[in-house]
């Protein structure tokens, strides 16, 4: 876009506090074609903020992972195990109750408790993995010092390349950022 | 973004190509910016309405009821319930079970329509599962006080001690603890999870420095970055994807707690299809009885929450209701069919017993009434509609009380029967969780965002690129059934939408 202005001329020769440049959008859309075209460009250090989740853009990103359903998926067997075994033990090894007359070890009745324990460890699995994977809890990060990054949570689309991109340069980098479609603004974005 | 029309034909041209689709899920204009401003204003602004605080101060009355309840119930015991034998479970598994099923329209609106990628769920999800979550506090009071010493609760759960004792696990009031203990625990894992997003929104939002600071406290720290939002989504689709089964297996457990027994009336297979598909009756009501009356004290949330998803909340419920009046008929049919003396004459009881006047007044609330929702016109009309959701909660909360104390009072041996009647205590107890609910309710929606705002700006951008025709699937869960919008009864603005969808134009695009 032509009104796109190039933010990097304040005391950033150094560079030293320089976090990466940012790149404002108002369309999420666009964001997803920026991010393709930025990964394709050959940046690796680029990440997209979005007030919602979109389609795409991860992929945009070629970003997959694909370890949080496997953590759930553990933590639903031995969330399993562990109930069943844990009745097992304990109404038929250490204190087993004779219950009119059924025998010690009657399996269908330790299933609804097995089948409890299964949903529990594997739904806590998959949240605390979840936040774990994301590295939060996290009040402070440098990104919240971008430009207008506040609409990052309600109305507008950013991508953002870091300094320690092998490809990045403060100039060339931010000249690729403000030709993107759909730009607003580009910025830097101090390290604290 | 849609660009904003200039010329009236133009304008007109718009309405007729979005009208159908907005008539569903968003009304009016709305940007992602709107969205945030109209659902957080109900938050960050300074005072809520008058009615808020009335309500808030009705309720806290009733909280203090609820405490007064308790605490007399601490110091005399449970004899100061009506409950007695043959009648030993009364009011407090009544409204344990009467409470939970409300809960169950939460989770069913947040997890199942989820994975059924039903879009209009998610101007009603939020609130819901806040419902889901106070309705198991109140649940959840009521096994744990009628235990007669709840500091004793912890011997519900398996641990070692020093009696070398262990709790017997091939009874379903064991599975109950379970089930109940994980629904929580799941909902409330599943509820913040959605809230988080918003709530830093709000962070963001807010000029209030301690807004800003427990908002940024709660939010953790949220970012909203694309690799973010990758695993989030999979760790929402994934609590989804256990809350679908759990919800069902909650019920059915409750249900297990009368099926396995060999009372009559209970004795049944039916129990757990037609306990769950009452829950998720109940709660539909439930969502109903709140949201009606929210919509009036904050109007502009009408624009979400329109007629369509009034509507569609009625069909669910119709739905719901018709499985539990299958239930009800085949009740009366395995008094027959089982040709079980005492199977019959719990029917004849029913029927024609001391209690029969709770037993129509049960057949209509919850067989009768609803069949009114057939009719679209009525579907759509809200006074209509909050009448039938109250109707439905006493008619749900009758029938857990025609199957615990009725069959109860007549057990096996005439000279056992006896009449069972609640005490002040029991009334006390039970209004006061009303109270406590609505407490909660009304704090929650002070605090937090009742409606998800994050997946509201995702379904209006899934709208623009319907309507935009950018590509077919972005229209999915749109279609089908076009039904036009001629009922309304003036609760919505901006009526004026085409009778039908036009399958050109809306994929044609402009």
């Amino acid at each position: 876009m032509a009104n796109a202005v190039a933010h990097h001329d304040h005391d950033s020769e150094v560079g030293a506090n320089i976090y990466g440049l940012i790149a404002e959008f108002d369309d999420p859309d666009a964001l997803v074609a920026a991010a393709r075209t930025a990964t394709q460009a050959g940046y690796r250090h680029v990440e997209g903020y979005s007030p919602f989740p979109i389609h795409g853009l991860a992929e945009a990103l070629d970003f997959k992972d694909w370890r949080l359903p496997k953590i759930a998926f553990f933590g639903g067997v031995t969330g399993m195990a562990l109930g069943f075994i844990g009745l097992w033990y304990t109404n038929v090894i250490d204190y087993p109750w004779n219950v009119g007359g059924k025998p010690l070890f009657s399996w269908p009745q330790f299933i609804p408790i097995a089948y409890e324990c299964t949903i529990l460890f594997a739904a806590g699995a998959a949240f605390l993995s979840q936040w774990l994977l994301n590295g939060y809890p996290r009040p402070h990060h440098p990104i919240f010092n971008a430009r207008n990054f506040d609409r990052a949570s309600q109305d507008r689309f950013f991508l953002f390349i870091e300094t320690t991109d092998p490809q990045y340069d403060s100039i060339g980098t931010a000249n690729f950022l403000s030709e993107l479609h759909g730009v607003l603004h580009v910025s830097e974005v101090e390290k604290d | 973004m849609a660009s904003t029309p200039t010329t009236e034909t133009e304008e007109r041209a718009v309405v007729e190509r979005r009208g159908p689709v907005r008539e569903r899920f968003i009304d009016n204009e709305h940007s992602y910016s709107s969205l945030t401003d109209i659902i957080g204003e109900v938050v960050l602004s300074p005072r809520p309405p008058i009615v808020w605080f009335i309500v808030f101060g009705i309720s806290f009355v009733f909280v203090n009821v609820f405490l007064m309840a308790v605490t007399w119930l601490l110091v005399r015991g449970t004899g100061t319930w009506g409950n007695n034998q043959p009648v030993a479970w009364a009011w407090d598994i009544i409204n344990f079970v009467w409470w939970i099923g409300i809960g169950h329209a939460g989770t069913l609106i947040s997890a199942i329509l989820l994975l059924f990628r039903q879009q209009w769920r998610n101007s009603i999800n939020r609130f819901a599962e806040a419902m889901t979550i106070f309705a198991v506090i109140c649940a959840g009071m009521y096994p744990l006080l009628h235990t007669g010493r709840p500091w004793c609760d912890y011997w519900l759960f398996p641990y070692p001690n020093i009696l070398g004792m262990w709790p017997q696990f091939r009874s379903p009031l064991c599975w109950d603890v379970f089930a109940v203990s994980t629904y929580f625990t799941v909902s409330l894992l599943f509820w913040f999870l959605g809230l988080v997003p918003d709530i830093a929104a709000l962070r963001d939002r807010s000029t209030h420095p301690f807004a800003r600071f427990a908002y940024g406290l709660a939010s953790l720290g949220w970012r909203g970055s694309a690799r973010h939002w990758y695993r989030y989504e999979q760790c929402y689709t994934i609590l989804a994807g256990l809350s679908a089964p759990l919800v069902l297996s909650v019920h059915t457990i409750v249900s297990f707690d009368f099926a396995v027994g060999i009372v009559p009336g209970w004795h049944t297979t039916i129990f757990p299809p037609y306990f769950v598909a009452g829950a998720v009756f109940a709660g539909f009501a439930m969502v109903l009885t709140f949201g009606i009356p929210l919509l009036k004290v904050y109007p502009k949330l009408k624009d979400f929450i329109t007629l369509k998803h009034m509507d569609w909340m009625g069909r669910v419920t119709l739905a719901t209701g018709l499985i539990v009046f299958y239930g009800y008929i085949l009740e009366m049919f395995y008094g027959w069919y089982s040709a079980n003396t005492y199977e019959r004459a719990l029917v004849m009881n029913r029927l024609f017993g001391p209690y029969a006047p709770f037993y129509y007044a049960l057949i209509f609330c919850n067989g009768i009434a609803p069949q009114a929702l057939w009719h679209p016109k009525l579907r759509r009309n809200i006074p209509f509609l909050w009448i039938l959701s109250l109707i439905i909660g006493v008619g749900m909360w009758l029938e857990r009380f025609v199957i615990i104390p009725m069959s109860l009072s007549t057990d096996f041996l005439p000279s056992s029967w006896a009449y069972y009647e609640p005490t002040i205590w029991d009334w006390a107890l039970f209004l006061g969780t009303m109270g406590l609910f609505t407490f909660l309710f009304f704090l929650f929606i002070k605090f937090l965002p009742m409606i998800n705002i994050f997946e509201m700006r995702e379904l209006l951008h899934q709208i623009h690129e319907y309507e935009h025709g950018h590509n077919g699937h972005g229209g999915n869960g749109h279609h089908g059934n076009g039904h036009s919008g001629n009922g309304h009864s003036g609760a919505v603005t901006a009526d004026a939408t085409p009778a039908q969808p036009n399958p050109e134009t809306l994929e044609g695009g402009h």
